[in-house]
């Protein structure tokens, strides 16, 4: 990286400024033409002395003359806003893509860091530089040479004519810029150290911001709000003096300039004016420089800014480098280089006086010598701090050692490009990271590390990235190596999938998400046409089993009373927010329906009856009774006001109340599942009716409507319902013990008889993981990593402590799994606990950094005082 | 079985006999109501509990695992309260409960036991009075087996 920002500009856009420069120049004549015109419509054509006769050939008179040199003045104005124009647009291109370049290689640096480093430097400050603070520099860049070449020289353009004029108004122009240039310089530097120090506090502040939201657990948890929030106070109260103090400066700095600037004219007018009146310049003359000087004005105040910039853009340009810059940083080569495609690790690793040094430059690991085979699997185990986590970091060379060697398959790792460790060992860390992306995604970024075709020709976007030095890999292209994953086929990688997922013992989880997903809109009809036979399967086998009430089906024709009353009047699934279930009670069109087969009324007095229930059971407890939540119709705050509406139905009689107050009992009828409340308020009669509505409904509903709901129909599979409801179609009964676990039975059996399980998984695989994988579990997170480290077939797989958050089943079955999957390529896992070891061909132990027992399982277990024993025991 | 009978049917559990009536429907409407087919089981003995449940409606046998097989311990029916013990002091299920006809009961989580106890503490030392005397009767029982 550049380490100054001339040198950055210079490097990556000579070209550019080049040919600003030279538009620049070459705009300069027509603007001193656009200066001298002035003078000669006064003069000649208005004063009338020296109107040529003819012009190009034409006999003109005055008039002629006049409007002939006006129109070349418009002409002008139109030449100099053209150039203005095209230089100004070529400029902000220009800045536009080196911001982006410097942005991108700010990025490409991070991902270069040592993995150390980002123990120093946090992620607020990371995003707080390359996000905000660079993005000023990108306009720099492009007015970094043309600007002061434009500005400058439409001030000497302008000085010239002047001078050319008149040497002694030329010169009470410029009188007073020896002043400026001399104190300006002195007040700008004090802004500038402000500046600095603003920089630095404002990305205390975003790594302040970044510890309050990673931390915030810890935050609620130990009542720290009011602390963090003293802190925040502490540090914006930084940022406000200095951001004051910088203020009170420019604008200082910009009151000397007015001043001075204003002081000119009193030059013009009491010299000029003399010098008009004793005849030694003509007026016409005073008038343009008059003009010229209004112009020089700008240039001048452009100039001055130019130099503020220059001064805070160097400032944020060293800062932001120094950050980016740190030691040890890796070979852009490291990253970049490819290997041969018939590269393999498949070898023995052979670890040779491994050091690794603290930041006080103590040693945590000494001289460590150890031997992998091929094909071992090994347990690393030992104290917690006895270095095994970092012999699994060092082999996956995510570090590099102070000094010693790692050998794998014959070559040293040191030397090798992350294309050869990434692709060819397999690493799972204690803190799985999953992003934010469907399961299936995550899993197969383990195999996605280039594009596997480029195009011959790069793409519109691609031709754009190369302008600016970014990356030129099409993110659109096919990433995925087939051949690393051994399938060839996409079928074959689904199947893949479901392998690997039962390797990590998810694919029970990732099933049952997918029960509970719809089907994705590729999905074929060949998909949907078994889930139906399913459906169709599913009733069948119910019917002839004793169980066959425990669900009750949708029938356009019987109410169902384990549903609610909503959604026994849509029938449907509700898709955009028209029918909500929640709100349903207020939407006109379903109002409209109610009234035309005359449940309005019905709905009110149930609503009434539901509503002196609620008050009935709920009026007496506290407020803040969970209860409340979990089975009232009515919230606490709303209780009272309902209290007051029953007391005036009891007054006044529900025909009598005012609109308004009998419709807030119309929205509670809604909620009610006859099944499971018993209220005995559905009754027979309103129940047919609703039928009726739910018919009316499905009949008059517009075309508008219509995209807003999907209408249960028998031979039809409903996208907007999840799998299962799909294939239950109707709801379990509620009053039925043990339901829920006995139509869940059935459906696995059903699913697993069509051969389904494999279309929900791969269903399941869809689901969002969340914002770092938030919606899954620890433990899910984990399986996931070691799924997507499988995934590429490495041959040498590393685990640090990658099955800690599983629960000890799921852990025993994982790791007995990956053992087999792993069998003939080499394993190494760094284990918190000891007897997990009994399964691997060897066992090392390292205690205080170093290899103290070597054996295997049987044997340390069996000899009387060994360190390993120690381990055993103390668990 | 509306929410009102099933408070009738409650208001003849001696347990109940003291609780006015909305606190009865308070407990229904927070309770599921729930049939069983004859012969299914309620509960098994070592599981873990989270309900308790108050018999409506037919008969349950009530039985624990011995070496020689099922042994049945009581015949419960309308109106009786099984499977309290195990919310009470959090340990699994201390017998099986199955129906020995088609029964309908009320199951009422543990959080709503909870509320209902320390609500009514009539109705804990009714249950404290019941448990009492089920002990006084295993301790008769445990003499005679030992005098034996």
């Amino acid at each position: 990286m550049e380490k100054t920002l001339f040198g950055f500009i210079w490097r990556y856009s000579k070209r550019d400024q080049i040919i600003l420069l030279v538009l620049t120049a070459i705009s300069f004549p027509f603007l001193y033409l656009s200066l001298d015109l002035p003078k000669t419509i006064i003069n000649k054509a208005i004063g009338g002395k020296d109107v040529p006769e003819e012009i190009f050939g034409m006999t003109v008179d005055q008039i002629d003359y006049l409007l002939i040199l006006s129109g070349a003045f418009l002409a002008l104005v139109f030449v100099n806003g053209g150039f203005k124009f095209y230089v100004n647009v070529f400029r902000g291109q220009l800045g536009e893509r080196m911001l982006r370049r410097l942005r991108y290689s700010l990025l490409a640096r991070v991902l270069r860091f040592p993995i150390p480093q980002f123990k120093r430097v946090s992620q607020g400050e990371v995003i707080q530089m390359v996000n905000s603070e660079v993005e000023p520099l990108g306009g720099f860049v492009g007015d970094s040479i043309a600007l002061p070449a434009f500005q400058g020289g439409t001030l000497l353009t302008i000085l010239i004519f002047m001078f050319v004029q008149d040497w002694m108004l030329g010169l009470a122009a410029i009188a007073l810029y020896p002043i400026q240039g001399y104190i300006i310089p002195k007040l700008q530097w004090h802004v500038n150290q402000l500046g600095k120090a603003r920089v630095r506090n404002v990305r205390v502040l975003a790594e302040k911001i970044g510890e309050a939201v990673s931390g915030i657990e810890e935050v609620h948890a130990n009542d720290g709000a009011r602390r963090i929030l003293a802190r925040f106070t502490e540090r914006l109260g930084v940022i406000y003096d200095i951001r004051y103090e910088i203020f009170r400066r420019k604008f200082f700095i910009k009151f000397i300039n007015n001043f001075i600037a204003q002081l000119t004219p009193f030059f013009f007018y009491s010299i000029g004016g003399y010098l008009v009146i004793k005849g030694d310049l003509t007026f016409g003359a005073l008038v343009a420089i008059l003009a010229a000087y209004k112009d020089l004005s700008a240039p001048w105040k452009e100039l001055l800014t130019y130099y503020q910039r220059l001064a805070d853009s160097r400032i944020k340009y060293d800062q932001v480098i120094e950050q980016f810059d740190p030691q040890g940083i890796w070979p852009e080569n490291y990253q970049m280089a490819e290997i041969e495609s018939d590269f393999n690790l498949a070898g023995d690793v052979s670890a040779g006086n491994l050091s690794i040094l603290d930041e006080e430059s103590q040693p945590i690991i000494e001289k460590l010598s150890f031997d992998i085979g091929k094909s071992e699997h090994i347990a690393l185990t030992g104290p917690s701090s006895g270095g095994k986590d970092l012999a699994t970091i060092l082999i996956a060379r995510l570090l590099a050692p102070d000094s010693g060697q790692i050998v794998v398959a014959g070559k040293q790792i040191g030397d090798l490009p992350e294309a050869a460790t990434g692709r060819h060992m397999g690493y799972i860390g204690p803190n799985a990271f999953v992003f934010n992306a469907t399961l299936r995604d995550n899993i197969l970024q383990g195999a996605m590390h280039r594009p596997m075709s480029s195009e011959e020709e790069l793409n519109e976007d691609l031709k754009n990235a190369q302008l600016s030095g970014n990356s030129l890999d099409d993110l659109g292209a096919e990433w995925l190596d087939y051949n690393a994953i051994g399938v060839a086929s996409e079928e074959r990688l689904k199947e893949r999938l479901t392998e690997l997922l039962q390797v990590v013992d998810l694919d029970g989880d990732v099933y049952s998400m997918g029960l509970r997903s719809t089907l994705d809109d590729s999905d074929d009809d060949r998909r949907l046409e078994q889930i139906l036979i399913a459906r169709q399967k599913f009733r069948e086998r119910l019917d002839k089993s004793d169980i066959s009430d425990f669900v009750e089906s949708f029938d356009k024709e019987v109410f169902n009373s384990n549903a609610s009353v909503a959604e026994n009047l849509l029938f449907g699934t509700p898709k955009g927010d028209s029918f909500n279930l929640e709100n349903i009670g207020t939407n006109t069109y379903v109002l409209e329906i109610l009234q035309k087969v005359g449940l309005k009324d019905e709905f009110i007095r149930i609503g009434r009856d539901v509503a002196s229930t609620m008050v009935e059971l709920f009026a007496d407890l506290p407020s803040d009774h969970e209860y409340f939540s979990q089975y009232s119709f009515i919230s606490s705050e709303d209780l009272p006001e309902f209290q007051t509406l029953l007391a005036r139905a009891e007054r006044l009689g529900l025909e009598n109340m005012s609109t308004e107050d009998s419709d807030r009992f119309l929205s509670l009828p809604f909620k009610l599942i006859p099944a499971r409340h018993r209220l005995d308020l559905i009754t027979e009669d309103i129940q047919k009716r609703i039928l009726e509505a739910r018919k009316l409904f499905a009949e008059e509903i517009g075309d508008e409507l219509r995209d807003e709901i999907e209408f249960f129909e028998s031979g039809y599979y409903n996208r907007y319902s999840s799998i299962q409801d799909n294939i239950l179609f109707g709801k379990i009964a509620l009053d039925k013990a043990n339901a829920i676990g006995e139509v869940n039975h059935l459906i696995t059996e059903i699913i697993d008889q069509e051969n389904l399980r494999a279309v929900i998984i791969n269903t399941g695989l869809d689901t969002q993981a969340g914002l770092a994988g938030s919606r899954l579990s620890q433990g899910q997170r984990q399986k996931l990593s070691i799924a997507r480290a499988l995934l590429r077939r490495p041959d040498h797989l590393i685990l640090n402590d990658a099955t800690s958050s599983l629960d000890s089943g799921s852990q025993t079955l994982v790791m007995s799994n990956l053992l087999s999957e792993m069998k003939g390529r080499n394993v190494t896992w760094a284990l918190q606990r000891a007897s997990l070891a009994e399964k691997f061909d060897r066992v090392l132990v390292l205690s205080g950094g170093q290899v103290v027992e070597d054996g295997s399982f049987k044997g340390l277990a069996n000899k009387k005082d060994s360190a390993f024993n120690d381990l055993l025991r103390e668990e | 079985m509306s929410l009102n009978k099933e408070v009738e049917v409650l208001r003849d559990v001696p347990l109940f006999n003291k609780i006015d009536h909305t606190k009865l429907k308070l407990l229904a409407f927070t309770s599921e109501n729930l049939t069983h087919q004859d012969g299914n089981f309620l509960f098994r003995e070592g599981e873990p509990g989270d309900a308790a449940y108050i018999i409506l409606k037919g008969k349950v046998s009530v039985f624990i695992e011995t070496d020689k097989g099922p042994l049945e311990v009581a015949e419960l029916k309308r109106g009786d309260v099984v499977g309290e013990i195990s919310i009470l002091c959090d340990v699994p299920r201390t017998a099986s409960v199955k129906a020995i006809e088609s029964v309908q009961t009320l199951k009422v989580t543990k959080d709503t036991f909870i509320h209902l106890l320390t609500e009514f503490p009539e109705i804990a030392i009714e249950i404290m009075r019941d448990l009492a005397s089920r002990l006084n009767k295993t301790n008769i029982q445990l003499r005679a087996a030992l005098t034996n």
